[in-house]
């Protein structure tokens, strides 16, 4: 993903000259708009539950405190991270994704997923890595696309593809039951993660008018409905509240 | 409980499964009007009219019965995630998912039938009809040589255990056991046992070495269950070593499926009969097996016995009898590993229409030995379900906690009144199974209520077991129904009217009064 924007804002310059002589709007991924926010938490932060890694002493060893879910993160900033951010709707119907450059990988180290949660185009290689040398299944439950659960007992790189947009696609080991992650499938490259200080970051945005859906695995979904005209930068907040 | 899922139980109970066919034509050239017709009628009641997999029927069975409308399937020749094949279809619905409620089809339905109804079912999802969707089967490779002789199963332990560690899930030796079995979910949430490799007759997807083998390839689709095939592809173990894998597996299960006899023929030894479950006599001894299932005729009825069955030894020598019964349970109970998963089962699996789920508990495993009172001369038996006020049954009970062993008289599931002396029990736990041995004298004192153990006389006998940490006590648990022990005399040559062939011919008709006193059993408890 990150790849991919790289691209977009190397193809700019070109595009917009082009567009200047040709007298063409640009297309959508050359240029264009950018969304930028915040996701604000508010309300009591809960306590995430302790993993108990005692089964796996290789993963147990990787941390200095006990290691604990990540359903919640609240940054230290009072943000919260792990909030997929995304273009819901709004696009042209004449739009099309660029081809994905590069995979998306989804690391598994310390028996925990890396990262928790993420994004994918329809189409593009996630590339599954095991760091941790043990044995972890890897089940994608999605419903739109086929699942898969498949195996790697050892340091190992798997890779799967996804056919259909679908947010989200639920992944999980069973052989360790806390370590859960999140793929989020579109057909666009319109989408972030609010990081460890809570912020996103959507860019090359045709103009138009945008439903932004920021999902959190624990809180839901909120909507905020953004215009973007040109290359100018819109911010939107969500804020989300522990109960 | 409905009328339809009584019946669906029934069939759960009598499903006897056929042997596979060939199918001729595509599914899709079958009649759906007509398939939908039969769907409704058989198949409906487990699996929802919308073929969601909530049928009337449908909360009391684990695992449930299949949700058509995500098409995902378990049995399949094809890639994990993939759709299954025609063929694939075909069989599950010919041969039903043996260890589920799901039955066998083929000599109940007609061909015809069978097919329309398999053409049915793929509209329940919008998959089948998607020409993207990629459905072709595996290209499985045959067993290689050596097969299961001792090098190539060693192979197979050391992927089992040490390079694939399927033993996190399926324990160290293989009953299901493994430290992340309490924490397994299907992909609906439910509670779901890692199989025990040791009973492949109850595999869903056949119990043969290359069933085995494809299930090891495909992955059993919405379990935990993964796929290894891409193992193959990237090299870490060869094709050959995933077929010694899959022979290790099938090598921990019985040569056939475990045949039930009525009867259980116990020889006379010299010396003293063995008190512990694991003296060196019981390896020479013929061991019977006893499927249980679950109590479904006394309220609270429960539908998902875990303990499948029971093996069953017996020894006499001149003044007491052993009897050793060992079984598969995952846990040695109470164990609060499986709390949790205790509470995920009783929440899963509706014992009664009404009941709200029960909260978990700390309950031990159990076990009893049932018999009549007395011998009887004739054929009626005291109502097997533990007796009547009437007509009490004399019973052995064994508990894990606290791990004791006492005799006593059952009036009913309710009532059991422990009679004076202790009764001789010793048990042991190892991997997954129960081993215990009650040991008793051949004639007691109290003759009026405790059982006088006659050799040469067909002895009537039943089997009752709980496994405390699936929630099991009380009448939630798994019955048998009655068998016979026979204390063998020593036959001298030339003796030809056997008592044993006398008793053949009363377990005849005797196996006709069980099965009338269970319907009259049943028609009491008002099913
Ligand atoms: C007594 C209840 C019951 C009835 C009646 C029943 N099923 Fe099932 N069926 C089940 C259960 C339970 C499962 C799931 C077993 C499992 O997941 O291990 C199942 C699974 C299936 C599967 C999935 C096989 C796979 O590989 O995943 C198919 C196909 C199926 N049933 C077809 C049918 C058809 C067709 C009928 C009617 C002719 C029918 N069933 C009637 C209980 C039932
Ligand atoms: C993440 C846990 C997990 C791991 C790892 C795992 N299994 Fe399983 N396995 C299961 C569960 C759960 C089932 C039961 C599925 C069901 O009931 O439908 C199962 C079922 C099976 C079955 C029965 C198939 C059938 O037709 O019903 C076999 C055989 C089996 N596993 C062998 C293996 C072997 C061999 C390995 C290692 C190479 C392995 N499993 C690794 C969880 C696991």
């Amino acid at each position: 993903m990150r790849k991919l924007g790289a691209t977009a804002a190397t193809g700019t310059v070109l595009a917009l000259a082009l567009a200047a002589w040709t007298h063409q709007p640009p297309r959508p991924e050359q240029g264009g708009g950018t969304i930028s926010g915040k996701v604000k938490f508010a309300g009591t932060k809960p306590a995430m539950p302790k993993i108990d890694m005692t089964e796996e002493p290789k993963c147990k060893a990787k941390y200095q405190g006990v290691p604990t879910e990540e359903t919640v993160v609240v940054n230290p900033n009072g943000t919260l991270a792990n909030v997929f951010v995304y273009v819901k709707s709004g696009l042209p119907a004449s739009y099309t994704a660029p081809a994905p450059s590069g995979d998306v990988t989804l690391d598994q180290d310390g028996c925990r997923y890396h990262p928790h949660v993420l994004g994918i185009l329809v189409g593009q290689k996630l590339a599954i890595k095991n760091s941790d040398g043990i044995l972890h299944n890897i089940k994608a439950k999605g419903v739109k696309n086929r699942p898969f659960n498949i195996s790697q007992p050892t340091n190992m790189v798997s890779e799967r593809t996804f056919t259909a947009p679908e947010v989200m696609v639920p992944l999980e080991c069973n052989v360790h039951g806390w370590m859960h992650a999140w793929l989020a499938v579109l057909p666009h490259p319109f989408s972030g993660v609010s990081g460890a200080d809570g912020s996103f970051t959507l860019k090359g945005l045709p103009p138009g008018t945008y439903t932004i859906e920021a999902w959190h695995e624990k809180y839901g979904t909120q909507t905020a409905s953004v215009t973007v005209a040109g290359s100018e930068t819109k911010t939107a907040d969500f804020s989300f509240a522990g109960k | 409980m409905t009328k339809r899922a009584f019946a669906c139980v029934v069939v759960l109970i009598t499903a006897a499964s056929t042997p596979l066919t060939a199918h001729l034509s595509p599914l899709t050239l079958q009649d759906t009007t007509r398939g939908k017709a039969v769907y409704v009628k058989w198949c409906a009641g487990c699996h929802g009219d919308g073929g969601a997999g909530d049928g009337p029927s449908a909360a009391h069975m684990l695992p449930r019965p299949r949700n058509f409308t995500g098409a995902i399937y378990k049995i399949r020749s094809t890639a994990s995630g993939q759709l299954p094949t025609d063929a694939d279809l075909m069989r599950a619905i010919d041969e039903g998912l043996p260890g589920s409620a799901m039955p066998a089809w083929k000599g109940r339905l007609s061909d015809g039938e069978r097919r329309d109804v398999a053409a049915y079912i793929k509209t329940f999802s919008s998959f089948f009809a998607d020409t993207s969707q990629h459905v072709a089967a595996l290209k499985f490779s045959s067993a290689p040589g050596g097969g299961t002789d001792p090098s190539a199963l060693k192979e197979g332990r050391r992927f089992y255990e040490d390079s694939i560690h399927c033993n996190k899930c399926h324990g160290d030796e293989g009953r299901g056991d493994g430290p992340s079995a309490p924490t397994l979910k299907d992909d609906a949430g439910f509670p779901i046992y890692a199989a025990d490799l040791h009973q492949n007759w109850r595999f869903r997807g056949g119990g043969t070495v290359e069933d085995i083998y494809r299930r090891l390839r495909t992955g059993l689709d919405g379990t935990p269950m993964p796929s290894f095939s891409d193992l193959i592809e990237q090299k870490f173990l060869t094709d050959e070593q995933l077929w010694r894998l899959a022979q290790y597996v099938r090598s921990l299960s019985p040569p056939g499926a475990p045949e039930v006899r009525d009867v259980i023929h116990a020889p006379q030894i010299a010396g003293t009969v063995p008190v512990s479950p694991d003296d060196s006599v019981w390896a020479r001894v013929s061991r019977y097996w006893f499927p249980l299932v679950g109590q479904v005729i006394r309220k609270a009825r429960w539908f998902a016995p875990a303990v499948s069955g029971v093996w069953v030894q017996a020894v006499y020598d001149s003044k007491t009898v052993a009897l050793r019964v060992s079984w598969d349970d995952r846990t040695q109970s109470p164990d609060t590993a499986w709390l949790k998963f205790e509470q995920r089962i009783l929440e899963t699996v509706a014992a009664d229409d009404s009941a709200p789920p029960l909260q978990a508990e700390p309950w031990p495993d159990q076990l009893a030995v049932q018999f009549p009172r007395h011998i009887p001369d004739g054929m009626e038996r005291p109502y097997f379900l533990m007796g009547s006020e009437t007509d009490p049954v004399y019973q052995w009970r064994w508990t894990s906690r606290p791990r004791k062993s006492v005799a006593g008289l059952a009036r009913s599931i309710e009532r059991f009144d422990t009679l004076p002396g202790a009764l001789a029990g010793e048990a042991s736990f190892d991997h997954g199974e129960w081993r215990l041995v009650f040991t008793r004298a051949l004639a007691t004192p109290d003759t009026a209520n405790e059982v006088q153990l006659e050799p040469g006389r067909a002895i009537p006998m039943a089997f009752f077991a709980w496994d405390g940490s699936s929630g099991e006590h009380g009448s939630r648990m798994a019955v048998s129904t009655w068998y016979f022990l026979a204390l063998d005399r020593p036959t001298p040559p030339g003796v030809f009217i056997s008592p044993v062939l006398a008793m053949v011919v009363t377990l005849g008709l005797g196996l006709v009064v069980v099965r009338r006193a269970q319907r009259r059993g049943a028609a009491r408890a008002g099913v």
